[in-house]
């Protein structure tokens, strides 16, 4: 890009400014002794506009091709006349909000972003939290009414964010509560997803509701097994068994292949019955059963209100659990585990139960996802699935559950919604957005990130008031091990 | 320091101390290596049941390692570290359970303990020995309240039917969480925190901090509290006020083992004072008989300070002990290659 020899340039000047402006500010005491005119403004993005023009001259200016009769130099005004003028309107606007301005706009971000916490009434929040739920509650309808059209895809996107809240959720206990960096979630949703496809097509009997509680009995069986090893381990070196953990059982489901049929993966995995009723065509269909004509867009609307009592179960489970002892166990370890040793925690039992539990909601989201899919194979569970479910807690803020929800309406909607803004294209001739949708995407978690570090919401709600409740701002929370 | 112009008092041991008939906690020939580094050597001494006990020393004597090994966070080299539950020294008890492989052995509130053989957390938790660290180690994200409850997960934990009761949401956890709230008002009142019990932890200035580990170990209902520099960076005032709550816990019948620096704290309220240098114990007996020990002041007051000794008989006395002192040549040794 041609930006690439400016940039460098331009930002290397910065600190030069900031320090001479910081200088100037401690000589005064006070008020700072230079102002910033419009001319000295328009003067430093001129300089910085030559000198990009004159460094950049020969790179961007001249080309030299092969031709015929030897080398030959083609002129590319257009191109050294754009990155001349981006470096000029950058370094304007840059001067003008961040380095040559009394009150930098980065400054007011940041004041915004963290600092002091914004008190809202508490019936606000309620107001707010009961519309959300009312909207997930009526959502498949609300869909069918408002996008007739695109009312199968919608629904489905539904469902597929509403598995990564659950998941987000399950990783959330041992990521946000615990404070034990597990890089390897996916493999307990491959633990789940394969649980339930192995004991269906092997056991005639075996239906989706039988099967969901022995696949989250499993993957917490598995949780345990992780946790053994993980317990003596701290930090980035706990983050990569987990990592590790997460790579056997994909391998494994790979190359078992009398077992899991390997790359092929398991197909005809049964879907879920409505007491007993499937969702099919005809007079015992569960359509029927409940006097509708028949439709394949029920089977969906099932679907998500499947996931949707899942997911509210692990939310109701998290609540419940960090009110109790062992909740509290879990977030005292990530704020202190000696202190918790000297208190008589058993870190050891608080440290697996945390595992064991957030295994035990990504088996249940596993089994989930195998009988929506139908078919299940490897590919499914790589080590891609378990960042994109930290980045949804993370992304959210550690430990919060509106967090997750959020991070996954904006992390996994948003890449999906970059499907569908082709229209955009008609503003910038010859610019597709569609294409560069991932990297739109990830630029947009960089400014994420950038504008709010510690996630989209910090503050953390005490677990047990007296007099009144007050969130704790997300400077005091501590992180855990291996962030 | 007018330590020295006091006059002497006789020799521990000619009147019955409390730690000799009724110890709750006795360490017996405690070592503790690092590598080829002594920290603590053949180390024994008792801590009185309902005693104030303080363990005092220059910096690097041992103190904080003599802690860690009594609450389980070393494992020590060599000794035995018997923790008692209830009246008398139980010679019998203390015998048996060592002859066999338990760690501890209770019947009906009464019961002895052998730290060394059991884990960090099972020293809090059975033993009822609780401690404070010496760079605080508060849950600073939680608020005061958490904090308090934290402290009380044992006995919660069982209450909440492990767990699974208090997912159901059964009256009897909802209970006992009432109990541990009031617990836990009841400390924050004793400390005069209880109007920031909603606030983190992470926000109380430093003096309350210390106050509140303090009020977050006794919330472990413990026999035995150890402190670990409870006075450092607090100011007279504080430090007056924390003598108050000392002899508050006293009162309620826990034994207090305290290391401290400040010797006004220590003179003015401790029963028992133990004096390490070198990981060795160099003075044992109550405040008044140690504050005037020879080898005390030479350890405190160093070498050089000899000539502002201006009692003949003590600054003789001095200069003995300074001398034995540097003839101990292996923990010098020590000392020296650390």
């Amino acid at each position: 890009m041609a930006s690439d020899t400016t940039v460098p340039s331009a930002s290397e000047m910065k600190p030069a400014g900031a320090q001479a402006l910081r200088e100037a500010r401690s000589d005064a005491g006070g008020p700072p002794v230079k102002r910033y005119t419009l001319r000295d403004t328009l003067i430093d993005a001129v300089g910085a506009a030559l000198l990009t023009g004159v460094l950049g001259f020969f790179f961007l200016a001249l080309r030299t091709e092969i031709a015929p009769g030897g080398l030959d130099i083609t002129t590319r005004w257009v191109l050294w006349f754009t990155a001349v003028a981006i470096v000029f309107v950058g370094r304007l606007l840059l001067n003008l909000f961040v380095f040559r301005t009394e009150r930098p706009i980065t400054r007011r971000l940041r004041r915004s972003s963290g600092g002091k916490v914004a008190v809202r009434p508490g019936w606000v929040s309620r107001a707010i939290a009961i519309a959300l739920f009312a909207i997930a509650a009526f959502l498949p309808f609300l869909i069918m009414a408002i996008f007739p059209g695109q009312q199968r895809q919608l629904i489905d996107l539904s469902i597929l964010i509403l598995t990564y809240v659950m998941l987000g959720w399950g990783l959330n206990i041992v990521v946000g509560l615990a404070g034990l960096l597990d890089l390897g979630y996916v493999a307990f949703y491959a633990v789940g997803a394969y649980s339930f496809a192995l004991l269906s097509t092997h056991f005639e009997f075996i239906g989706f509701w039988t099967a969901l509680p022995l696949a989250g009995m499993l993957a917490a069986f598995w949780g345990l097994a992780l946790g053994f090893p993980v317990l003596r381990l701290r930090g980035d070196y706990l983050a990569i068994v987990t990592l590790a953990f997460g790579e056997i059982i994909r391998v494994v489901l790979l190359n078992w292949y009398e077992v899991t049929g390997g790359p092929n993966g398991i197909s005809g995995v049964p879907k879920p019955t409505f007491f007993g009723y499937e969702f099919t065509r005809g007079e015992d269909g569960a359509s029927a059963l409940l006097g509708l004509e028949y439709s394949t867009i029920h089977r969906f609307i099932y679907l998500y209100y499947i996931i949707f009592l899942l997911a509210l179960l692990t939310n109701f489970v998290t609540m419940r659990l960090r009110k109790l002892p062992v909740g509290r166990a879990w977030e005292a370890l990530r704020e202190d585990e000696i202190a918790c040793r000297s208190l008589g925690i058993n870190t050891t039992n608080t440290k697996l139960t945390a595992f064991s539990i957030g295994a035990m909601f990504g088996g249940f989201a596993g089994s989930f996802f195998a009988t929506r899919q139908g078919f299940i194979s490897p590919e499914s569970f790589t080590f891609l699935e378990s960042a994109i479910i930290l980045a949804i807690v993370v992304l959210g803020g550690l430990g919060s559950q509106i967090g997750v929800v959020v991070a996954s309406v904006v992390m996994i909607g948003g890449i999906e919604l970059l499907r569908n803004v082709g229209f955009l294209g008609n503003l910038l001739p010859g610019f597709d957005p569609v294409q560069y949708r991932m990297l739109i995407f990830g630029l947009a978690m960089v400014a994420i990130m950038v504008w709010k570090p510690r996630g989209l919401v910090t503050t953390r709600t005490p677990s047990a008031v007296l007099k009144e409740q007050k969130k704790i701002g997300a400077d005091m929370v501590s992180q855990g091990e291996g962030h | 320091m007018s330590i020295a112009a006091e006059p002497r008092v006789p020799v521990a041991g000619t009147s019955v101390h409390r730690w000799e008939t009724d110890p709750v906690l006795t360490v017996e020939h405690l070592t503790m290596r690092f590598g080829g580094l002594v920290a603590v050597g053949d180390l024994s001494f008792s801590v009185g049941r309902g005693d104030i006990t303080a363990l005092i020393g220059p910096n690097g004597a041992g103190k904080t390692t003599v802690f860690n090994c009594v609450t389980g966070f070393y494992k020590p080299t060599e000794g035995r570290i018997v923790m008692r539950h209830g009246a008398g020294a139980k010679a019998n008890l203390v015998e048996k359970v060592t002859g066999s492989s338990a760690r501890y052995e209770t019947d009906k509130g009464s019961g002895v303990f052998l730290l060394e053989r059991m884990p960090d957390f099972e020293i809090s938790k059975k033993a009822k020995v609780a401690r404070t660290f010496q760079n605080i180690r508060l849950f600073g994200g939680m608020t005061l309240l958490e904090n308090l409850l934290v402290a009380q997960h044992n006995p919660l934990t069982v209450a909440s039917g492990f767990t699974f009761a208090g997912i159901l949401g059964l009256s009897s956890y909802r209970k006992a969480h009432r109990e541990a709230v009031e617990k836990a008002v009841y400390w924050l009142e004793r400390v005069g925190l209880v109007d920031r019990a909603d606030d983190p932890a992470g926000d109380l200035p430093y003096g309350d901090q210390r106050r509140l580990e303090i009020a977050r170990a006794m919330c472990t209902d413990p026999q035995l509290l150890c402190l670990d520099e409870p006075a450092a960076g607090l100011n007279p005032r504080e430090s007056t006020e924390l003598n108050q709550f000392l002899q508050f816990i006293r009162e309620q019948g826990t034994s207090v083992l305290l290391i401290e620096h400040d010797m006004g704290v220590v003179m003015e309220i401790s029963d028992h004072v133990v004096v390490l240098d070198y990981g060795v114990k160099i003075s044992d007996g109550d405040s008044g008989f140690v504050k005037n020990d020879p080898k005390v002041i030479a350890a405190y007051l160093g070498v050089d300070d000899e000539a502002e000794i201006d009692v003949p008989e003590v600054r003789a006395e001095v200069t003995a002990a300074r001398h034995e002192h540097e003839h101990q040549a292996d923990p010098q040794a020590a000392r020296d290659s650390n």
